[in-house]
């Protein structure tokens, strides 16, 4: 029963290949979304953002 | 709605794992309607006054991109049934059993709640709404409950695709005046003829898939009459935003004649009806539907940047 399911569950080399491409792909839109809320966040701090309380 | 991704998806079948590439979700995006949404939502955001950081205007343009993209990816999920059955859908991702049903629908919650949040937090709040309501408008309203039922399906559920113009200048302004109104009653009004001059060419498609649109019911006479009255009542509306100040001279003479083109072509499609002359002229507006509204907008877009001076990429 056990080895059933776990033949079941064995990625295929494609399959593997596709998973791979698909969290490369969902990595980089997350870096996408971080780079893109720190360049907003600057955008809108404007020049204050050189303002430091020390 | 049922899971035609077991009926038809040999690997969705036989395998628990999702097997989607990347473009089959890039495809669940319905990237060319996204083209078309995204270029109407920066037209907005240009015409608007005032000024808008390109970092912001480009955060914009994304949330509005990937909320299309989510109500893409929901309107796959839910109507993979029909998707199944249409010649012209057939071969979608979900259908095909390339991408799980239920992958499709977490995709496009996950991304309509992103672009929507981000609008809201990135942007404005405002923006964010209006990007909700379209959203939800496509998948509740236009999917779920007309779509099945009524002919009417795209004419009412076509106020979702108008909306785009109406976000990017509420991303840019902080409100909705009368200029973006009209952008939108452009597209409203654009939308039947559009599609009912696909859907008499498809109707057979849409019969077999059980999808009421107005050729499948009301007969090719009563759908050409009525892009006929569309059509009549499009071309001046194409015009006003020329009367109301958002476009010039060049934007005045090109909807004046591409109106009066769309009319001419409507007036071939309401007389021609056997044959495949017909269905020629059918598709003759159907092409030229897509050209008339991405001329309309493309000519108010560089008309603002060449003329009027453009406000997106003036620093704040």
């Amino acid at each position: 029963m056990d080895s059933g399911l776990s033949d079941a569950m064995q990625l295929t080399d494609e399959e593997k290949k596709r998973r791979r491409t698909r969290s490369i792909a969902i990595g980089c839109v997350l870096a996408g979304i971080v780079v893109l809320f720190y360049l907003v966040t600057i955008v809108r701090l404007g020049s204050n953002v050189m303002n430091r309380p020390f | 709605m049922t899971d035609t991704s077991l009926d038809i998806g040999q690997s969705g079948l036989e395998r628990a794992v999702p097997n989607g590439t990347v473009s089959d979700f890039v495809e669940l995006m319905k990237p060319r309607v996204m083209s078309l949404v995204l270029f109407t939502g920066l037209v907005g955001l240009v015409v608007a006054p005032g000024s808008m950081h390109p970092v912001l205007a480009i955060a914009t343009l994304i949330c509005i991109g990937v909320g299309a993209g989510a109500s893409g990816a929901l309107n796959m999920w839910y109507d993979a049934d029909i998707d199944a059955v249409m010649q012209r859908t057939a071969t979608r991702p979900v259908p095909r059993g390339r991408v799980a049903a239920e992958e499709a629908l977490t995709f496009g919650t996950v991304l309509a709640a992103g672009s929507v949040f981000s609008m809201g937090l990135l942007v404005s709040w405002l923006a964010a709404g209006l990007l909700a309501v379209t959203i939800a408008f496509y998948l509740f309203v236009y999917t779920m409950w007309l779509k099945r039922r009524t002919p009417q399906n795209i004419v009412i559920g076509g106020a979702a695709g108008a909306l785009p113009p109406v976000i990017g200048w509420a991303a840019a302004t902080g409100s909705v005046s009368l200029e973006p109104v009209i952008l939108f009653l452009i597209i409203f009004m654009w939308t039947p003829p559009h599609f009912w001059a696909l859907a008499l060419v498809r109707a057979g498609d849409y019969s077999k898939a059980g999808v009421p649109m107005l050729p499948v019911v009301a007969g090719g006479d009563s759908t050409r009459r009525q892009i006929l009255i569309y059509s009549l009542i499009l071309a001046p509306l194409g015009v006003l935003p020329a009367v109301l100040g958002t476009g010039g001279i060049a934007y005045a003479v090109s909807a004046s004649v591409l109106g009066v083109l769309f009319v001419i072509l409507a007036w071939r499609v309401f007389t021609l009806r056997e044959g495949q002359t017909a269905q020629h002229a059918a598709r003759q507006l159907f092409g030229f539907s897509v050209l008339y509204l991405l001329l309309l907008f493309a000519v108010l877009l560089v008309e603002q940047m060449t003329v009027a001076g453009v406000n997106v990429w003036t620093p704040v």
